[in-house]
């Protein structure tokens, strides 16, 4: 009887902290990506200032209420505008900045082909 | 021909970058928060700092009037600062002053408004911080004035003469 207690006490308490662990690395990774609008240079994660302290609260709540990732970077996009966020999303405005590095790529392969390959 | 349109085709990638790296050198590096958007208030719950009665925020500004809604804090320096000119606004009929409350306790918030007044009409309690970040606040003190709904200004720090002005002519 002991034993099934015990079996059933880790089988409640197992998903609820790994589910708890799961939403922690979520948090921690959307606030790397949150640059604190008041700090020099530092994340939300990084930062200990009042608003970067509100923002992980507020990051905390969104995953809880179920937003995904995406959805919550939305969310701060439209509340503090593009700049808020350290990966710029893929929209009009970086399509350039996303996809030069991929233009130089193919550009420098296909020199590299030409010189060496060919001959 | 085909041995001239490689330096070619480099060329004038390195052009485009240079200019492209040019532009940016003209762009200033301080980043500046936008306050002229104009936006929809957020629809939240918020606790009211003296009756402690939870309401949503489209309550609170749900008549045509203009509001000002003000972010405030007892240890906040420059919301002494402010004060007086809240206490100013608040004397006229056009506007409504809304105050949210952050990260404050109940104690220092109620003596520093006997000390100075009150010149808030409703107080939201928001003593985590969270409903600030709902408005796109940064900080306090910060102030924004609202009409029919819509985030009309946004002003960042303490009020000054000028920005008074600003809303008075808003409010005319």
């Amino acid at each position: 009887m002991k034993i099934l207690k015990l079996f059933l006490i880790i089988i409640f308490i197992f998903p609820i902290n790994s589910l708890k662990a799961d939403n922690e690395i979520l948090k921690n990774k959307i606030t790397k990506n949150l640059r604190c609008l008041i700090c020099q240079g530092q994340s939300v994660y990084d930062s200990d200032s009042e608003f970067a302290n509100s923002l992980k609260l507020v990051v905390d709540n969104k995953i809880n209420e179920g937003l995904s990732e995406k959805q919550i970077y939305s969310y701060f996009q439209s509340k503090y505008g593009d700049w808020i966020l350290y990966d710029p999303l893929f929209n009009r405005n970086t399509y350039f900045l996303w996809l030069l590095p991929l233009l130089i790529f193919f550009v420098g392969g296909a020199i590299i082909f030409k010189k060496f390959i060919k001959k | 021909m085909k041995n001239k349109l490689l330096p070619l085709s480099i060329t004038f990638v390195f052009i485009i970058i240079f200019i492209i790296f040019f532009k940016g050198l003209q762009n200033t590096n301080i980043y500046t928060p936008e306050t002229k958007t104009i936006y929809e208030v957020p629809s939240v719950s918020v606790k009211l700092f003296n009756s402690n009665e939870i309401v949503n925020t489209l309550e609170i500004f749900n008549s045509d009037k203009f509001y000002l809604l003000n972010i405030w804090s007892s240890w906040c320096v420059p919301c002494r600062q402010e004060h007086p000119i809240l206490m100013e606004l608040s004397k006229n009929n056009n506007i409504n002053v809304i105050g949210i409350n952050y990260k404050d306790t109940k104690k220092n918030a109620k003596s520093f408004l006997e000390e100075l007044g009150n010149p808030y009409n409703k107080i939201i309690f928001d003593n985590k911080g969270t409903v600030s970040i709902e408005w796109g606040a940064y900080g306090v003190p910060e102030s924004f004035l609202i009409n029919k709904n819509k985030v009309i200004k946004k002003y960042i720090g303490p009020l000054t003469k000028s920005s008074t002005e600003e809303i008075k002519l808003f409010i005319k």
